[in-house]
C-alpha cells in the first residue's frame, strides 16, 4: 500500500484531533496541576455541612490541595461525614482542623483545613475531630432577630 | 362517520407496526454492520478515505462555527457576569458550556447535516444506480466493503471534531474576552483550570460525542441504505437524515446529561 496525500490529511486531521483533546485536558481543564492518582483519604464529620457538595475543593491556607469524594449521612449520630482525597504532597499533623467555609459573600462552599501543631501526621483513612460547621444564614439572621427583640423586651 | 373513525384506527395502528418494524430492521442492520467491520479493519485504507471525506472535509465549518460560538459565548456572557461583577467567572462560563453541552452537540448537528447527509445521498445513489446490487452479483458484501468502513469512520471522526469544536470555541472566547474586552488574562485561565474537570467534564464530553457520532452515521447509513432507489426516494432519504439525527442527539444529550450530571 503506498502512500498518498489522502493518507496525510487524515493524518493531519486525526493529530490535530488529538492536540484538541490535549488542549481540553491540560490548558482548558486541571490535568496539570491536580491528579487524583497521588492522593490520600481523610474523613470529618459535621453537624451542618450548609450547601457542600461532592468535587468541591479542599484548601488550606487558600491552596487547594484536595477534593470532597463522599457526602453521607451517620444515622447513628446524626451527622454529616465527609470523605475527602487530599493530595498525598501535603501531609497534615493529627490535630488538624476542619471547616466548611464559604468563599466571598454568596460563593461556593469549601473545606478549609487549618494545621495544628502535632508533629504526628493523618494517616490515609484517618478522621479528622475537630470539625466546624457551615455558617447557615437563615439561623444567623434569626439568632440576631431575637437578641433585637430580647433587648426590646428589657427597656 | 364510523367507517371514518375506524379507517383513522387502523392508520394509527398501520403507523406504529411500521415504525416497530423499521426499529427491528435498523437494529438488524447495526449488529449486521458491527459483524461485518472485521473486513474495514483488516483494509485500513477504506476507512482512512472515508475518515478523509467525513472528518477533513467538515473540518472548516467545524472550526468557524466553534471559533463563533466561542466568541458569541464570550460576548453573551461577559454581558450577564458583569452584572453580578464576577467577569472573572468567564472563562469558567465558556469551558464548561462548550466542553459539556455545545462542543458534542453543536458539533455533532453539523456533522449530521454536512457528513450525514452526503452519506446518506451517497449510498442511495449507489443503490439507485444498483452498484451495491453489482457487488453483490460479484460476491461482494456491500455492508462489510461500502457501509461498515463508513460507520467506523464517522464513529471516529465524531470526537475529534467536538473537540477541536471545544478548543476553538474557548479560543474564541478567550479571544473576545480577554483580547476584545479586556477581561483579566490571569483568572479566565486559572478559574476556568480549577473548575473544569478532566474526568467530570472533558472525559464525559468526549464520551457524548463518540455515543452521538455513533447514532449519527448509524442513522445515515441506514437512511441510505433502505432508501427508495429512485430521485425522489434519495432526496427524501436525505431530508430524514438530517431530521432524525438531529432529533436524536438532542433526546440522547438529554439522557446522557441526565446520567452523567445529577446534580452531583
Amino acid at each position: 500500500m503506498g502512500r498518498t496525500t489522502l493518507d496525510l490529511w487524515v493524518g493531519m486531521f486525526v493529530a490535530a484531533g488529538l492536540v484538541a483533546l490535549l488542549v481540553l485536558a491540560f490548558k482548558v481543564g486541571n490535568m496539570s496541576t491536580f491528579n487524583m492518582d497521588d492522593s490520600y483519604v481523610l474523613h470529618a464529620d459535621f453537624d451542618n455541612i450548609g450547601g457542600l457538595k461532592v468535587r468541591a475543593p479542599v484548601k488550606s491556607s487558600g491552596v487547594v490541595v484536595g477534593r470532597v469524594t463522599n457526602i453521607s449521612f451517620d444515622d447513628k449520630r446524626y451527622e454529616a461525614t465527609v470523605s475527602m482525597s487530599v493530595d498525598k504532597r501535603y501531609q497534615f499533623p493529627t490535630d488538624t482542623s476542619a471547616a466548611v467555609l464559604t468563599s466571598g459573600l454568596l460563593g461556593e462552599q469549601y473545606i478549609g483545613l487549618e494545621a495544628g501543631a502535632d508533629s504526628a501526621k493523618l494517616a490515609s483513612g484517618d478522621k479528622i475531630k475537630l470539625t466546624q460547621s457551615a455558617v447557615v444564614l437563615e439561623s444567623l439572621i434569626s439568632q440576631f432577630l431575637f437578641s433585637k427583640a430580647s433587648e426590646g423586651e428589657k427597656k | 362517520m364510523l367507517r371514518r373513525s375506524a379507517a383513522a384506527l387502523s392508520g394509527i395502528g398501520r403507523r406504529v407496526i411500521d415504525a416497530v418494524w423499521r426499529l427491528g430492521y435498523a437494529s438488524r442492520f447495526f449488529a449486521l454492520t458491527l459483524l461485518s467491520s472485521g473486513t474495514s479493519f483488516r483494509r485500513i485504507g477504506l476507512i482512512i478515505k472515508e475518515i478523509y471525506f467525513t472528518g477533513v472535509l467538515s473540518l472548516i465549518i467545524i472550526l468557524v462555527s466553534g471559533l463563533f460560538v466561542g466568541m458569541v459565548l464570550g460576548l453573551q456572557g461577559y454581558e450577564t457576569l458583569q452584572t453580578y461583577g464576577s467577569e472573572s467567572a468567564l472563562g469558567v462560563l465558556v469551558a464548561l458550556s462548550l466542553v459539556r453541552e455545545l462542543g458534542p452537540v453543536v458539533a455533532a448537528l453539523l456533522f449530521a447535516s454536512r457528513a450525514g447527509s452526503a452519506i446518506t445521498a451517497e449510498i442511495g445513489l449507489m443503490k439507485a444506480t444498483e452498484q451495491l446490487t453489482a457487488m453483490e452479483m460479484m460476491a461482494i458484501d456491500p455492508i462489510a466493503r461500502v457501509v461498515a468502513p463508513r460507520f467506523w469512520a464517522g464513529v471516529i471522526s465524531m470526537p475529534l471534531l467536538a473537540a477541536m469544536f471545544s478548543a476553538m470555541g474557548v479560543f474564541g472566547g478567550y479571544l473576545v474576552g480577554v483580547v476584545l474586552i479586556g477581561v483579566d488574562e490571569g483568572s479566565f485561565w486559572s478559574q476556568m483550570q480549577s473548575a473544569v474537570d478532566v474526568k467530570h467534564d472533558v472525559l464525559n464530553g468526549v464520551i457524548k460525542s463518540f455515543v452521538f457520532g455513533i447514532a449519527c452515521t448509524w442513522i445515515a447509513l441506514l437512511e441510505g441504505y433502505d432508501a427508495p432507489p429512485t430521485a425522489e426516494g434519495v432526496s427524501g432519504a436525505t431530508t430524514r437524515t438530517v431530521v432524525t439525527s438531529s432529533l436524536a442527539v438532542l433526546a440522547l444529550d438529554f439522557v446522557l446529561t441526565a446520567l452523567m450530571f445529577r446534580g452531583a
